[in-house]
């Protein structure tokens, strides 16, 4: 049954599987909070060159991948604060800017798009031994510092203008979300690939955030569940011999298929139990004498929603319906 | 004592477009100023000035004697903004807003502390909301949402309150919780700024006044409501329904 365990590249490919899915989702939860569910994109796009210039260099493809991303994601977030109106067309040059000047550069050293597409779509089973232990510890580096400073990207994610005047340096803070993002992106390059890499950074924030209540709680689910999805995404393009990325994309959707509905009975059941505040009990029982009119929709009168039941304006005051009476209120 | 807010000659604009004009204002510790205007008229606009959120085109705010530009004393100043993003995007609980108004106090890399924790538990039980500490913000309603606000500023147990708009958009046992809250920190010697629409329940707290009118102060003394201040712009509130008002009504104040 676990035969593919005594295979040693399959081995490689689960451990680096995991630990992609485990940090890619912890930044995007950051992401996904700072609606920029789609900047893992951009910087995969960039990334492109990154590897380009490493094939033709014959440095790590991994290497200038990360630096170039990492360059890529400041430019993205600085264009972004400066809060020009051409904010998401600059971003838009950039994107296809990284995408072409890639694709030049490998036909440049005459590498051929061939060797760019181990990159664009992943190449998890032919990782060697010394880039499962780079994956390790980028993804190690990625997590330890999500969770150390939780707080403070959490707070500067949930509401910039107070972290400001709490004393955060909400642009520096900014700019370490998008590094983390750019390392992640690195990482899970050779997992899923460039082109689907934004999927295991927002896929599994989605699924989590459908039964998690707090912030944490959709980060820490969000890593299981990208995990999961990783680990059970190279499983299965083992058997059904299909590209580990879609097999993994695909399953982490399925994830988030099947909690959808459940997030949304969730949702409703949480709404339905928090009460509706009432000042105090009505505890004075004034009871309106020789009331010969029948308050009801249309009946003339203003109508006002009061906890479970509706009160009408009557001259200045409210009627409550009681019984076969109508109290004061 | 030295004052606590200090705005000299203060001008800002917005998109090279004037909003405020030397506005002159200085708070003393423990008064308790209110902030009327009509839309418009810039009084959001001046507290997010002093707080540091929009820089001066001219003249000077100093927080505390320091010019706000090298101000670094955050623990001291606590700012509740009109309408914030915090029940939007991934879930948070109440407990995780409110304990980032701790981060002022609290440095990088280090868990919080246990004064951490009592400072979140005493500023959700200020506001009434310490049986909603692990809720999704977002199930809550406006006004609570609002109390939240007011709980992760008041957790960072500041001297200097800054509110915007506390009572928009507000339900009025919201309203009444946060005029209350407001009461004990005022006895408690905190100086407080609020921007409101009308006095409303924070009527009785009130010890002055300030009047906005076209990015200017136009009065500026003993408790008024915005009708005695002459104040051409703005529209007779309705009294004689006690409906509390709703969100949008209001409009965006800038």
């Amino acid at each position: 049954m676990l035969d593919f365990l005594s295979q040693p590249f399959m081995v490689r490919a689960l451990l680096a599987a995991a630990v992609t899915g485990l940090a890619t989702p912890a930044v995007g939860t950051f992401l996904v909070q700072r609606r920029l569910s789609l900047m893992g994109d951009g910087i995969g796009h960039i990334s492109v060159t990154g590897v380009a210039l490493g094939l033709l260099t014959g440095a790590s493809p991994t290497l200038t991948a990360v630096v170039v991303a990492i360059v890529g994601a400041v430019a993205i977030e600085l264009i972004r604060s400066s809060g020009r109106a051409s904010g998401d067309v600059a971003l838009a040059l950039i994107f296809y800017g990284g995408l072409a000047g890639g694709l030049l550069l490998v036909s440049i050293g005459g590498n051929g798009v061939a060797t760019l597409q181990t990159y664009l779509f992943g190449s998890i089973l032919s990782i060697s031994v010394g880039d499962v232990w780079a994956s390790v510890a980028l993804a190690g580096a990625v997590i330890g510092l999500c969770l150390a400073l939780l707080p403070q990207l959490f707070s500067v994610s949930n509401d910039e203008e107070f972290a400001q005047t709490s004393g955060l340096s909400v642009r520096t803070y900014n700019v370490l979300i998008s590094v983390l993002a750019a390392v992640s992106v690195s990482v899970a390059m050779r997992t899923v690939g460039l082109l689907l890499v934004s999927a295991l950074l927002v896929i599994p924030v989605a699924t989590a955030q459908q039964f998690a209540r707090g912030f944490r709680a959709t980060m820490l689910w969000a890593m299981v569940a990208g995990m999961l999805a990783s680990v059970a995404g190279v499983v299965t393009s083992w058997y059904a011999d299909v590209p580990p990325g879609s097999s993994i994309v695909l399953i982490a959707l399925l994830g988030f298929t099947i909690t959808a509905p459940i997030g949304i009975l969730l949702q409703r059941r949480r709404l339905a139990r928090v009460p509706f505040e009432m000042a105090e009990p009505p505890d004075e029982h004034t009871v309106e004498e020789a009331h010969g009119h029948l308050h009801g929709p249309g009946c003339g009168h203003v109508a006002i929603e009061h906890g479970d039941h509706v009160d009408y304006i009557h001259d200045g005051h409210r009627h409550a319906v009681h019984g076969g009476h109508y109290d004061e209120h | 004592m030295s004052a606590v807010i200090e705005v000299e000659r203060g001008a800002v604009a917005l998109a090279g477009r004037p909003i405020l004009r030397d506005v002159d204002l200085t708070v003393r510790p423990g008064e308790v100023v209110a902030l009327l205007g009509a839309n418009g008229s810039g009084k959001s606009t001046l507290v997010k000035a002093i707080v540091g959120l929009l820089p001066l085109s001219a003249g000077e705010v100093r927080l505390f004697g320091t010019p706000i530009g090298r101000f670094d004393d955050w623990g001291h100043l606590g700012y509740v903004p009109q309408r914030s993003t915090i029940a939007q995007g991934v879930p948070a609980t109440v407990r995780e807003v409110v304990a980032a108004g701790r981060l002022a106090r609290r440095r990088p890399f280090r868990p919080a502390s246990a004064t951490d924790r009592r400072a979140v538990r005493d500023a959700l039980e200020a506001v009434g909301l310490a049986d909603r500490a692990h809720h999704q913000v977002s199930t809550l309603s406006g006004g609570q949402q609002q109390r939240v606000l007011m709980a992760r500023t008041l957790a960072g147990r500041p001297d200097l309150l800054v509110l915007d708009e506390p009572n928009a958009g507000v339900d009025l046992v919201s309203q009444e919780a946060i005029a209350q809250t407001l009461a004990d920190r005022a006895r408690a010697g905190t100086t407080i700024v609020v921007v409101l629409h009308e006095l409303g329940p924070f009527e009785p707290l009130i010890q002055r006044t300030v009047v906005m009118r076209e990015g200017r102060v136009a009065y500026d003394g003993a408790p008024t409501s915005l009708e005695a201040a002459h104040d051409p712009h703005c529209e007779p509130t309705e009294p004689a329904l006690r409906v509390p008002p709703m969100s949008g009504l209001l409009g965006e104040d800038h």
